[in-house]
């Protein structure tokens, strides 16, 4: 009861936080800049342009009514045409979703897969030289510039070694969708070279932004696992006379796990921010390139769109990894 | 002295405060430590792009500027940006969480609805957008950091003001008559101040990769500004041949922000003997 009435507090206070975040971002892009119609229009547009433009778009309207009918909007689904790809922004996310969510889920695969591991055995192996390697490589992850790690990396494995492309998501075009990821989309149509292809487009990218989320994996686990070890139940199992193999698999691990296994919900939200700048060091086409190409093209619509669409996906996030930890961890029922 | 012993013995305390100093050095004396202090704004066409030699220690740039001097004088500009960003958001964010947490009224759910929404999106995002719409300029820069930071400080300050609110030295200085700012700032705030320098600390290093990454997508500092961010994406069309070019503002990049979290691991241990090392 408990938990539901948690998840349902959660979920009331969604929609009034997305309103919020829509006030934010209506206010950065129809507040600062003193004139969005030039802004549109281009600099040295004529006159009558300017005025064509904010009559179209509603700019001519008090901002107050603006930011109702936008909001409106978007609550029936219309998230207002891209001034740069003149599509429907919710058009263009959809899109552009795959591909972004194929890397993040490629990433944080690997995060955990690698992640995990390190941080049970860095603690189980506490201040030994395994556990103080295993540190120096999560402090060093966690201060990487994901930028200069992308551009090492290119440096290395395609400009170096030539295992992999510079840019890019495949050769050409992808295959016929069916998910839209690449991979999975190959391989139902058994296409077994462009599965390899596109891991190999996959590969750098993919590595960039597991790099940080490992770190943050590890050390999470790492804290979870010493947490548990000193605490006055793991003490009773020992003292019980359980052999310490059996104490570490079924005690240990399993209580410990729970604090990481949130952990990567919040995690994988992160990636998607990430993605804004790793994406546009491998011309990946998803969702990060689009908000940084409507950035610096002052297409607001589908700035606002993106920094929404991420927002939900964020609190989204963060409703599943409260309800998550109430689920997995007893005491909280 | 045994205090500062023990402190010595902490590693991560240790490499932190001496990496962070280093820096904070290399900024005050950086026209004294450069080898060619005019290669900031000047350059010389002839010595473009030459590898790291005796004369240029780490490399030219494509305009044949010394690279270890643009660095040097890029610690200038990481301090003032990221030491004003992080102030002003510890300025608007321990205010805000100090009244909603002292206080319980209708104000304070709201003040913390206010920084949730500022934490429903990633940092990065926002002030990559309000970086954008401001123009390329470092007060811009600054301004979207704090803008986009600040709800860090309000929410730790909030939760440890609200569990010091019912303490009995709280309830003993409210019974003496002192007024509510009063309690807040001198009762509640030396007593939360520990917290607040370490968040401040790994805040810090935060806010440096922030605005490297904003100086990368070429929303900082304009040129010729030695920004490490932007000085990483001007390397990348003289890739492979020019390798030194991003590695060296990379490697400073990497060390100045392990130094801030290095550090503040480092003085949260010292300061909270319970949680001891790492865990």
């Amino acid at each position: 009861m408990r938990l539901l009435a948690l998840a349902l507090r959660r979920f009331l206070w969604m929609p009034p936080t997305l309103l919020g975040l829509t006030l934010i971002v209506f206010s950065v892009s129809h507040v600062i800049p003193s004139d969005p119609a030039r802004v549109l229009a281009g600099e040295n547009a004529p006159q009558e342009q300017v005025e064509a433009l904010r009559r179209k778009y509603g700019l001519d309207k008090p901002l107050p009514q603006q930011f109702v009918r936008y909001v409106t909007d978007v609550v029936s689904g219309n998230m207002g045409v891209s001034l740069y790809t003149q599509r429907p922004v919710a058009t263009d996310l959809v899109e552009r979703l795959p591909a972004t969510f194929e890397l993040a889920l490629f990433a944080i695969t690997l995060a955990v897969l690698i992640g995990l591991p390190l941080g049970v055995v860095s603690a189980l192996y506490r201040n030994t030289w395994l556990d103080h390697g295993v540190r120096l490589v999560t402090i060093a992850g966690l201060a990487m510039a994901a930028f200069w790690l992308a551009i090492l990396l290119q440096l290395l494995f395609s400009m170096q070694w030539n295992l992999t492309p510079v840019q890019g998501r495949i050769d050409g075009w992808g295959p016929d969708p069916i998910t839209g990821f690449y991979t999975v989309d190959a391989l139902i149509r058994g296409d077994i070279e462009t599965f390899l292809t596109s891991l190999r487009y996959l590969f750098l990218p993919m590595i960039t932004l597991a790099i940080p989320a490992m770190a943050t994996i590890v050390r999470f686990t790492r804290a979870g696992v010493l947490n548990v070890m000193n605490s006055n139940f793991v003490f009773y199992q020992a003292a019980m006379g359980l052999p310490r193999r059996v104490v570490i698999w079924k005690y240990i691990l399993r209580a410990a796990l729970i604090g990481t296994l949130t952990q990567i919900g919040l995690v994988f939200g992160n990636l998607l921010a990430g993605a804004v700048v790793v994406e546009t060091v491998f011309s990946w086409p998803g969702l990060g390139t689009y908000a940084y190409n409507s950035i610096l093209q002052s297409d607001y619509n589908a700035i606002m769109g993106f920094t929404l669409f991420t927002g939900s996906v964020f609190i989204g996030m963060n409703l599943l990894v409260d309800i998550a930890q109430a689920v997995l961890d007893p005491r909280g029922r | 002295m045994r205090a500062l012993r023990r402190l010595m013995r902490d590693r991560a305390l240790v490499t932190g405060t001496v990496i962070v100093s280093a820096l904070v050095l290399a900024a005050i004396f950086a026209t004294p430590l450069a080898n060619f202090p005019s290669h900031v704004t000047g350059f010389d066409p002839a010595f473009r792009l030459k590898p790291p030699g005796e004369v240029f220690w780490l490399g030219t740039d494509r305009m044949g500027a010394d690279l270890y001097s643009r660095l040097l004088f890029g610690a200038r500009l990481t301090i003032l940006i990221s030491v004003t960003a992080t102030l002003v958001a510890v300025l608007i964010g321990v205010p805000m969480g100090l009244i909603a947490g002292y206080f319980d009224r209708w104000y304070s759910d709201l003040l913390m609805r206010i920084s949730d929404v500022f934490l429903a999106v990633p940092q990065i995002v926002l002030a990559i957008a309000i970086a954008q719409t401001l123009g390329p300029a470092i007060q811009n820069v600054i301004l979207a950091l704090s803008a986009t930071y600040w709800p860090f400080w309000a929410r730790i300050v909030y939760a440890e003001t609200r569990s010091l609110r019912n303490e009995v030295f709280i309830e003993a200085a409210i019974a003496m008559g002192a007024s509510p700012l009063r309690v807040m700032v001198l009762h509640v705030l030396p007593s939360i101040a520990s917290s607040i320098i370490v968040r401040t600390t790994i805040g810090m290093g935060a806010t440096i990769l922030a605005a490297a990454s904003l100086g990368f997508l070429g929303l900082g500092a304009p040129p010729p500004t030695p920004e490490w961010g932007r000085m990483i994406a001007e390397s990348r069309e003289f890739l492979p041949q020019a390798w030194w070019y991003a590695t060296a503002p990379g490697i400073a990049i990497l060390l100045v922000v392990m130094g801030f979290n290095l550090l503040g691991d480092g003085l949260r241990d010292a300061i909270d003997p319970r949680i001891r090392r790492g865990s």
